[in-house]
């Protein structure tokens, strides 16, 4: 259990952000300037809040009221930095040892560095050195990982090379992760719980399906941004068209490209502008999803209505313009077609089970 | 060698050598801290301790020798303190190496000033988090990427060390075996009826020491910074 508070005025800006989390990875997101990094560094000991309590699993390392202020080096936390910060003066092995040798086989192992252990940091490339920083944070035997936009300074393809790391290490390490991040993608992939922040607040917290699915979060979120988060399981290959088919709870939907093996459950991000909606069962379309969804909520946005939907027990999110809200006449309780682009969902948005 | 140079020549270079390496390494440590408190700390006095540092550099070398000898003196305000423990500096080697190393500060503090604002504090940071004290991460990660510019304040104050003499032969006089440094040889020899020989092979010494000193921190830094930037 995370529970943090801080406040701090950093000239004209003002911090006061307060939320909790639960096991897992929590999403920091928002615009640059938010306050994402201010909170992490706060809950790091790099930046003293005016006041308010930072507790980590029973662990309290900032509290104002009760005068406790543990220092850096004694918090235990393992920081993943936007920048890695490798020291370039010692090897990779020396780099990864800086903290401590805690499960450093398995640590190892997991992130794939065996063969980098000899080199400096400046013979790695941006995701080597990346996994690295990552290494060195869990080797330190942390009690939470704070990872500041740790894949923003990486291209595309570095992205997807580190990503399915990250994935593992939520999945294998059963540490808390607090991750900064203002790519929804990243967010929707990684993520359990979603703190979105904006002006040093928090408007909106909770899990990850809830918060990405809220047609109300679309506007802090960004339009083009939005999408909600199903879980899927692979139902069915096709390996003559290459074709992958995935069924969700309300239904079954085809993706291109070989997803995994049958039975595996992967996430799925759906962005909000890749639904179409049809009040009648569509025939003769070239897409081949169609899957029957009930309109639970709507908001009016500047840029148009967002549209939550429920499909069996998942949560989905649609954007359409207002003249064609009018023209389907969407009401909440109304039932409709939701039609997903079969090549809409990026391979950046597969994600593996949780 | 011995043969090339007399003596008291060689003596004097002897006596140099000593002088300077001892005001190097003793004030190396007190260097370090003002280099660190100029370049990260941020305190009431910063600037006070800023021109202190600076003062021996733009004071006349006449006028540092002279304050040294009032203070330093037996009866003077730090002599007297230090004569009942068997510490003298008046008249001594160990005052010119006093003097030598006031002369030389500004000189180390600088470069190494220097070294230490350009680490990057947010490695010094990455090591907090990652359980280093204030002590480990100075010894760990600001002290060795600052390592080049640490070299070069000591070699440069090793070589403004051997060439004072102002303050030098205020404070402690031109004693020959004590005192009597090469460049206050140079002065003694050129004050002596012939002496122009011994005066001119101390110049060349001199003039050898000093590109030996020039061309050992050039080595020595390029090597640091190479192990450093790899």
């Amino acid at each position: 259990m995370i529970a943090i508070h801080v406040k701090k005025r950093l000239g004209a800006f003002d911090l006061d952000a307060e939320f909790e989390a639960l096991p897992g990875v929590t999403a920091l997101f928002g615009r640059s300037g938010s306050g994402k990094t201010s909170v992490i560094n706060a809950v790091a000991g790099l930046l003293r809040p005016d006041a308010g309590r930072i507790e980590i699993d029973g662990a309290v390392l900032y509290d104002r009221a009760a005068r406790v202020d543990v220092p850096v080096h004694r918090r235990r936390v393992g920081y993943v930095f936007q920048d890695a910060r490798l020291f370039p003066h010692m090897s990779v092995e020396k780099n990864l040892a800086y903290g401590g040798r805690h499960d450093r086989d398995r640590v190892i192992a997991m992130l794939g560095l065996e063969g980098l252990l000899e080199r400096r940091p400046a013979a790695l490339s941006g995701g080597e050195r990346q996994r690295v920083a990552i290494g060195r944070a869990l080797m330190s035997d942390p009690r939470i990982l704070l990872m500041d936009e740790p894949l923003s300074a990486l291209d595309a393809a570095r992205k997807a090379e580190i990503l399915p790391w990250l994935e593992r290490l939520r999945d294998e390490a059963g540490l808390p992760i607090l991750y900064v991040s203002h790519a929804a993608s990243e967010v929707a992939r990684l993520a359990t719980t979603v703190v979105v922040m904006e002006a040093g607040r928090v408007l909106r917290a909770g899990a990850v399906a809830e918060v990405l699915s809220d047609p109300a979060a679309v506007g802090m979120i960004g339009a083009q941004e939005a999408g909600a988060v199903v879980r899927a399981r692979i139902a069915g290959l096709d390996r003559i068209d290459g074709l992958t088919e995935l069924a969700l709870s309300g239904g079954r939907i085809v993706l291109p490209g070989r997803l995994g093996g049958i039975g595996t459950h992967l996430r799925l991000r759906i962005s909000a502008q890749d639904v179409i909606l049809a009040r009648e069962k569509p025939q003769g379309l070239s897409a081949l999803n169609i899957l029957p969804a009930e309109v639970t909520a709507l908001d009016e946005g500047p840029e148009g209505v967002a549209v939550g939907l429920l499909c069996g027990s998942d949560r989905l999110l649609a954007r359409v313009t207002r003249r064609s809200a009018r023209a389907l006449r969407l009401e909440p309780g109304q039932g409709v077609w939701a039609i997903v682009k079969a090549s809409a969902v990026a391979p950046d948005d597969v994600g593996g089970a949780v | 060698m011995i043969d090339w140079l007399g003596p008291e020549e060689w003596q004097a270079v002897r006596l140099s050598l000593k002088v300077s390496a001892t005001a190097v390494a003793a004030s190396l440590p007190l260097g370090l801290l003002c280099a660190l408190a100029l370049a990260k700390g941020r305190f009431p006095g910063r600037q006070l301790l800023n021109g202190l540092v600076h003062l021996p550099l733009i004071l006349p070398p006449v006028v540092t020798g002279y304050l040294l000898l009032i203070a330093f003196s037996r009866q003077g305000p730090l002599g007297s303190l230090l004569e009942p423990l068997g510490v003298s500096f008046a008249f001594r080697w160990t005052g010119a190496a006093l003097a030598a190393a006031i002369m030389a500060f500004p000189l180390m503090v600088r470069p190494m000033r220097l070294a230490f604002e350009a680490v990057d504090p947010g490695l010094e940071a990455a090591a907090a988090t990652l359980g280093a004290s204030r002590l480990r991460v100075f010894a760990t990660v600001t002290l060795p990427l600052a390592l080049p510019g640490v070299v070069a304040g000591a070699i440069l104050a090793f070589a403004k060390a051997m060439g004072e003499f102002g303050a030098t032969i205020t404070f402690v006089s031109n004693i020959p075996g004590e005192t009597r440094t090469i460049p206050t040889a140079i002065y003694a020899f050129l004050q002596m009826p012939g002496g122009e020989g011994a005066a001119l092979r101390l110049v060349a010494v001199s003039i050898a020491l000093a590109m030996g000193a020039l061309l050992a921190s050039e080595w020595l830094s390029r090597r640091i910074a190479r192990r450093v930037a790899a």
